[in-house]
């Protein structure tokens, strides 16, 4: 049997009955937390339908292919599949941007197929690491950031190449 | 960042122009501008049940104590990576808590106790970054959730047959991106002053 068809209804029923046994008014607290749910996607509404348009045009113009051939012998050398190439530019800039393109590529080419797949990871193992980087030291007043860019982005590519590699190695 | 953005985004719709003038698909242009438009509200409506749902059961997971004891589990680990961050008390109670919010994908939570422990750690250092507050951004702007809730959301819209079943392929990937970020904040640290 498939482990991760377990994992949603066991998540759910664990949270429930671990939650009412520690005293938690479980339906209470569920019902703020998706309120708080809402909140997050009235917050990404507006720059997801400015990013989408943006991806649709690039896409029909035949930019995004341009640019997935222009870089596809580098790509492909480490695995990556070139049609992911403009969400690596997007990820480490805009969270919404990079969910704007993913979501895309899951739609063109199937959730389930080795793209649509590759995308869902990415997005999932890699953060918005400009925006991060410019909270954090924003906020603690810090003029020289030094390595922490180039680490972060290390970690980036990593999480990219991994991603292609993490997906191959699971599904194929 | 906003700024970046703005040219980013104005940098996409310019170049469509231009490539649908060369390539003659300028009609398709305008189409997918308000296909595009359409299919932000659909993904939104559609993925919305799901990310509701999670933030509630998470939000019932912070409450049960999961995330304190998420942050007793990785404090050995920290005390490691930041010694002198784990001298005091109270940063080290910001950090390990930060590192536990994003482990339950509670970004809203984990970022202004990120932001409480860099403000500490960035004490009399003159606007310098130290190896440990670089460490610490190091590890925040690598993704470290558990449950990829809004990437599983995007594959439900999209139909997939099982939304969660790339969870495994997220957590190696996410592992390697970690430790590489890691790794290189060690040796740029050297070499970087």
């Amino acid at each position: 049997m498939d482990l991760s068809a377990l994992l949603v209804p066991a998540l759910l029923s664990v949270t429930a009955v671990v939650g009412l046994g520690k005293g938690v008014n479980v339906f209470d607290t569920l019902t703020q937390g998706a309120q708080e749910g809402l909140t997050i996607l009235l917050r990404i509404l507006p720059n997801l339908v400015g990013l989408l348009t943006a991806v649709y045009m690039f896409q029909a113009s035949g930019a995004m292919d341009f640019l997935g051939k222009l870089l596809s012998p580098a790509l492909e050398a480490v695995g990556i599949p070139p049609e992911t190439a403009g969400l690596l530019f997007i990820r480490p800039v805009s969270g919404s941007g990079a969910l704007a393109i993913g979501s895309d590529l899951m739609a063109r080419f199937g959730p389930d197929s080795y793209v649509g797949r590759v995308a869902a990871v990415m997005l999932g193992s890699t953060e918005t690491t400009f925006y991060t980087v410019a909270v954090y030291f924003g906020s603690s007043g810090i003029r020289r950031t030094r390595h922490a860019i180039p680490a972060a982005l290390v970690a980036d590519l990593t999480g990219f190449v991994a991603a292609a590699f993490a997906v191959r190695l699971f599904f194929y | 960042m906003t700024l970046a953005m703005a040219w980013i985004w104005t940098g996409m719709i310019v170049l469509s122009v231009i490539f649908g003038l060369i390539n003659q698909t300028i009609a398709d242009v305008g189409n997918a501008a308000m296909e595009g438009a359409a299919a932000a509200v659909e993904l939104c409506i559609s993925m919305g049940g799901m990310i509701c749902l999670w933030s509630g059961v998470m939000a019932i997971m912070g409450r049960c104590g999961f995330t304190d004891a998420l942050a007793r589990l990785f404090r050995p680990l920290l005390c490691r990576l930041m010694p002198r961050a784990c001298r005091d008390k109270e940063t080290m109670a910001a950090v390990s808590a930060n590192i536990s919010c994003n482990l339950l994908g509670l970004g809203n939570a984990a970022t202004p106790l990120g932001i409480q422990a860099a403000r500490r750690m960035a004490r009399g250092c003159g606007g310098v970054a130290s190896n440990e507050l670089c460490m610490l951004v190091v590890l925040n702007t690598a993704s470290i959730q558990l449950l990829p809730t809004t990437v599983a959301g995007v594959r439900a819209a999209c139909g997939s047959a099982a939304p969660f079943e790339i969870v495994p392929a997220v957590w190696l990937a996410s592992v390697l991106s970690v430790a590489a970020g890691v790794l290189a904040a060690r040796l740029l640290s050297r070499v970087i002053r």
